[in-house]
């Protein structure tokens, strides 16, 4: 394995959290008791989503000023992965959801049409919507280099609507979700508390880390299949 | 000075068997495995499927390594 620190690193973090976020102290609050402990798997997905198109984009940016066509490739694999997290996200969301936002005098899924209409959802349904379309506008051309070019404008305007969807409007209108008001989760002064704090950037870092071992494994399949099909 | 080590790691030894005197619940089979809830057994079985996951992707890893080196 090539250049193996961070991979190591990755590891060591994800079983630290791991042990560290089913065991270390929580504070108790009413109806979100034990779920709190997703704030170390559930928000991660999302932290994680971010970084990943962050560096999606920083290599259709690349592209755009070198056309080399590698940058395009690593700018693919990145967007899926991102979306890979984003939907783990999406779906660990629901779960927790029904359990802490729901009624619980009713069934899960009546309480359905109300969790639904929560603009943090909408938001981030439209934020992955949109990077959906970057996959099928991309893989859809078969133009080496007009792909490559038409998928990175794309990619920035799809990063463009990634800040407006999931992190301005959400907090414009009223929300059930938490941190609406300031900087959910980095919030120094009341948001979560100290301890678990120590278990949730790791935990960040950590969830990155595999998304990007698992990008690079593509990246680097995707280009040995490039060079034989060149050869 | 060995000998005040010796005697400074036993303190916590005789400390530990006061602490189990503390506690005197009814009859429990209390291993570390069911005691909390048996949070534990949930942490172990997290730990082995983070680890098999791990192991495949650290395969994976190798592989595309070994077809790396072989296209070279």
């Amino acid at each position: 394995m090539h250049k193996s620190w961070w991979k190591i690193t990755s590891v060591v973090l994800l079983v630290y959290t791991f042990i560290a976020g089913f065991l270390g102290n929580v504070p108790h609050l009413p109806l979100l008791q034990e779920t709190i402990r997703n704030l170390y798997f559930h928000v991660c997905m999302w932290f994680a989503m971010m970084i990943l198109f962050t560096v999606s984009v920083v290599n259709s940016i690349r592209y755009l000023r070198t056309f080399n066509i590698k940058y395009d490739i690593y700018a693919r694999q990145y967007a899926v992965m991102g979306i890979v997290f984003g939907l783990l996200g999406y779906i660990t969301g629901a779960i927790w959801a029904s359990y802490t936002w729901a009624d619980p005098n009713k069934a899960a899924a009546n309480s359905f049409s109300t969790i639904a209409r929560d603009p943090k959802l909408i938001g981030a349904a439209i934020a992955l919507l949109v990077y959906f379309a970057y996959l099928i506008l991309r893989d859809s051309i078969q133009d080496m280099d007009k792909r490559a070019r038409i998928g990175a404008v794309y990619n920035i305007f799809a990063y463009a609507i990634l800040f407006p969807s999931i992190w301005i409007l959400p907090r414009i209108l009223p929300s059930l979700h938490p941190g609406n008001e300031g900087n959910p989760a980095l919030d120094v002064k009341n948001d979560i508390s100290g301890s678990m704090r120590l278990v949730f950037y790791p935990a960040v870092i950590g969830w990155t880390l595999l998304g990007v071992w698992i990008t690079t494994l593509k990246i680097r399949l995707q280009l040995l299949n490039e060079k034989k099909m060149s050869a | 000075m060995k000998i005040i080590r010796k005697i400074s790691l036993l303190f916590p030894a005789l400390f530990y068997s006061l602490l189990i005197q503390a506690q005197d619940k009814p009859v429990q089979m209390a291993d570390t495995m069911r005691s909390n809830g048996r949070i534990y057994v949930v942490v172990a079985v997290v730990l082995t499927i983070l680890s098999g996951l791990i192991l495949y992707v650290a395969r994976l890893d190798r592989k595309i390594s070994r077809l790396e080196k072989e296209s070279n």
